[in-house]
Parts: C-alpha cells; structure tokens; sequence
C-alpha cells in the first residue's frame, strides 16, 4: 500500500528523490499475453534481453534467459527480436 | 560607473541575460523576436558570453531543452513570440509544474489567421493559465530590468518557477531608446549565483518528471498552486531590492496620476506609455482621471489592485486580445477581481490594436469619451472596440 501523501508532503516539482522507485510497481497486471523460451531453440544470444523494453528480461546463471513476469507487459517484441523463433506469445488464461 | 546607451529593446533583454551570465540559452527565431537569440548567438560566438547556444528545430526543442538545462541547475533563458510561444505550449506548463526557473522574453506578436507578424496581446493571454509568473514592460529599460529581475525572482529557493516577461513585438521590440545599463558589479549585488538544490546529479540519482496518477496528481497541482501564491512575497522582496541597488522602482500594479481618480484607465505593455499623453493633458484641463497597468499578470495582484480602484466610479479596460465569444482577457479578470467589493467602480471594455493596429492618442481619447458614454448607460454592449472601422450595431452577447 503506498503511503498517502498530502499536499504538504510533496517535493518541489513532484521529484521523487530515492532513484529507481519505478521498480516498486508490478507493471507485469497488465499483461494479456506472456513470452515463453523454450530452451530447445535458445541459443543464448541475449537479443532478447537487449530489445526488451522493460528490462523484463533475466539473464539466468546458465546463460539462458527468462522473462521477469513481475514487469513483463507482455508485448511481444522480444520473440520478435529472437534470430532463432524460441520464444512464443500466448494468451494469458484467466486466474 | 552605470552608462546610458540607445539600444532596441530586444537588444536590452540580450544584454540583461548577458550581464546575468546565463549558462544556457535554446531558442528558435520568430519574428519579432529574432533580434533577441540572434544578439545572444553573437555574444557566445564572440566571446562576450560563456554560454551553451544551443540551436534548436522548433520552439517546442527549445523550451525542452530548456527544461533540461534547468534541471542540472543551469542559468536558463529563452524568447519567443506569437506562433512559436503557441508551439511551445504543452511544454510551457512543463517548465512551471517542475518548477524549473526559466526566463522566457515574450516580444508579443499577434495569432494567425490571418497571418500577422505584428503585436497585440493574443500570444500572452493563450499562455495566462500556465504557471508561469508574467510581467508586462511598458519601455525598453523596463525590458531590460524586469529580465535580470526575472532570474533573481525565479531562481529564489523559496520560488523556483519559471518568469515570463512580455514585451510588446516591434513597438518595443524593435525600437531604439535610451537604456540605462548598470555596472556587472551591480548585477552581481542583486543576482546570486543560481543554485538550485535538486540539481540532477549521476552521483546522487533521483526522478524528476514521474508521472502522477489520480492518487497524487491533485495534491501536486494543489502544492503547485500554494507555491506560486506565496511567491509573490519574493516577487515583491525582488523589486525592492531592485529598487534600492538601481534605483527605479516596480509595483504589481502602476500608477500614473491617479490620487483622486474618478475614472481609470487600465493598460498593458507599451500603450501606456501613449495613454499618458492623453492622460496629462486631461488632468491638466482638470479631470479626475487617472491611469493605471498591470505589471503582475501573473499571480494576479488581486489585493494591490482592488486597493487602488476601489475609490474610481468608471474602471475602462483596453484589451489587446479577444477571448472569442466572452470579450476582453483583462477585462474579465479585473471585472471578476471587482465582483464582492463594495464600493466598486463600472467597468467597461474597450477592445483595440490588434495585429499591430496603432493605438494614437487620439484613440485614447474615443476610448474615454466612448467609455464614459457606456458607463452612463448603464447597459453595457459585449463587444466595443476602437480603431476598427465600420460601425458595430446590436452586437450583443
Ligand atoms: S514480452 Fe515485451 S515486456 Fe515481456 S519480456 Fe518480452 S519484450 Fe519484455
Ligand atoms: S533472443 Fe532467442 S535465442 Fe537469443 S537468448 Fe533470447 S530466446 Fe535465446
């Protein structure tokens, strides 16, 4: 729950003084459709961590990668970006 | 030694943000207030000023780079006129909502269509709601005052908004007159050193421009608003200080003979200047008129201005703009400022000099005759206008 703040709590021009607040909000609720790897097809390349807009993208230990579902807006521009068709979008079911 | 030159006020302003050794400037030249970057661009090329130019694509560029250069604490200024303060529009609201202390000149230049270089008040008025705190210059010195003013007001701590100082496209703009420009070590008594506290900084990162979603986007507007009231306290502070390192003195609200008005006349910008002639020659046949100008436009000097009218019987209010289908801008504001004040005085409205349509002596004279005939009446037309030909019958809102 974010603190609810009064007028008179905020900074001049808004500024949000601790860097890197946006990583505190889950961007991955508006997701309809998710990436999935399938690590058969993976060649550990990274192009889809590069062109991932988010960030969403992990690199893993093992060099495979793994989209962080907690920002991932699901968009698709990852399995666009992968040279080798290994990731594929699909529809997010109902919970 | 302070020295007095004859300078275009155009090159006054240059001088002003010269003499205030901005850091940065960004601008797109506009007719007519090419004169201003055009100075600016020569001064850092040739060494007079230690300043980043940066040369831009539009004015919305500009003012965006702007904001940038304010916000890792840069000195900043910019000028604009007309279409190119209305390109720069959605960004102009930037500026004051992350309270970045831009000076912005304002050479004012009529709206098309059709399409017109020369002044009037249009631009101003579309930029009113912005945030920004705006002053009116009646003459080149004034022009060249109220810009190195606008950085001390602006860049104060307890302000940090952004200033806005309008004058009037070619009639000042491009005219020569005297100006007297101080000595730097004068300048340097009234204008500390810009430093701002929540400069951007690689060493020490925070978020400037997060977005706000309805849970926060009122209490921002709200924290805005409280701000830019209180700052006319400094405001205020700025001119006096003004005052006493120059020696020529600004009010919200000025005054031309007015002790013992029972008419005013109300003016912005450069026709005051005009309006004078004719109000001396009046006063010395004995009338009881007076005149006055809004040289805070924004925050809107409520209290000094109520103070000065309330003992007028005839308030007339020469706009040089229309806001389409309610009248004059100044007009309804200062007719609204009068609404609970008891006693008041009748206001009338007097729309005139748009597009760059002198407004002659002999006009301020059908503009008081014609006001005091409408005063009389009673009954007030929505539309009176002067210096436009063909007559105006049963135009009524
Ligand atoms: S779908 Fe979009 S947001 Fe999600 S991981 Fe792929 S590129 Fe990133
Ligand atoms: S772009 Fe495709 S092949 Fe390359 S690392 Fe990502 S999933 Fe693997």
């Amino acid at each position: 729950m974010v603190k609810q703040l009064t007028w008179i709590d905020m900074e001049v021009g808004n500024i949000v003084k601790e860097a890197g607040s946006a990583s505190f909000r889950r961007t991955g609720d508006w997701r309809t459709e998710r990436p999935i790897i399938d690590k058969e097809k993976c060649n550990k390349c990274g192009l889809c961590w590069l062109y991932c807009p988010d960030v969403a993208i992990r690199p893993l230990e093992n060099g495979y990668y793994e989209p962080d579902l907690y920002y991932c807006k699901g968009c698709g521009i990852c399995a666009k970006a992968c040279p080798r068709e290994a990731i594929t979008i699909s529809e997010e079911e109902e919970k | 030694m302070s020295k007095r030159v004859a300078l275009e006020a155009s090159f006054a302003v240059a001088e002003a943000a010269r003499m205030a050794d901005v850091d940065v400037t960004a601008a797109y030249p506009i007719t007519p207030q090419t004169h201003i970057p055009e100075r600016l661009a020569e001064m850092v090329a040739d060494g007079e000023l230690d300043a980043a130019y940066i040369p831009v694509e539009s004015e919305h560029s500009a003012m965006s780079a702007c904001l940038g250069a304010a916000a890792v604490g840069a000195r900043t200024f910019t000028a604009t006129a007309g279409q190119g303060l209305e390109l720069m529009h959605e960004v102009v609201y930037v500026a004051s909502s992350m309270r970045y202390p831009i000076v912005m000149a304002v050479c004012n230049r009529a709206l098309s269509a059709p399409l017109s270089v020369w002044g009037d008040h249009s631009d101003a008025m579309a930029v009113r709601d912005t945030g920004w705190i705006q002053v009116f210059c009646q003459n080149n010195q004034e022009a060249f005052d109220l810009t190195l003013w606008a950085f001390r007001v602006g860049e104060d701590p307890k302000v940090l908004f952004p200033v806005m100082v309008h004058l009037d496209g070619f009639t000042l703009s491009h005219v020569t007159e005297p100006v007297i420009l101080p000595e730097q070590s004068e300048v340097d008594r009234f204008l500390p050193k810009f430093q701002y506290l929540f400069a951007l900084n690689p060493d020490k990162p925070m978020t400037h421009g997060a977005f706000g979603p309805p849970e926060i986007y009122s209490e921002a507007k709200i924290a805005q608003e409280v701000a830019f009231r209180k700052s006319k306290e400094i405001i205020l502070q700025g001119w006096n200080e003004f005052g006493n390192i120059f020696g020529r003195h600004y009010f919200p609200v000025e005054q031309y003979r007015t002790a013992g008005a029972k008419t005013l006349l109300l003016t912005m910008g450069s026709s005051t200047e005009t309006a004078k002639i004719v109000i001396d020659e009046r006063r010395d046949k004995g009338e009881a008129i007076g005149l006055i100008s809004l040289r805070l436009w924004r925050p809107f000097p409520f209290e000094e201005f109520r103070q000065i009218v309330k003992g007028a019987e005839t308030l007339i209010v020469l706009d040089r703009c229309i806001s389409s289908g309610m009248g004059g801008p100044v007009f309804s504001e200062v007719r609204s400022a009068l609404y609970n004040e008891v006693p008041k005085p009748k206001v009338v409205n007097i729309i005139g000099g748009l597009g760059g349509r002198d407004i002659s002596e002999n006009d301020f004279e059908y503009v008081i005759d014609r006001s005091r005939e409408i005063a009389k009446q009673g009954s007030e037309k929505m539309l009176e206008t002067v210096g436009v030909r063909g007559k105006m019958i049963g135009i009524r809102g």
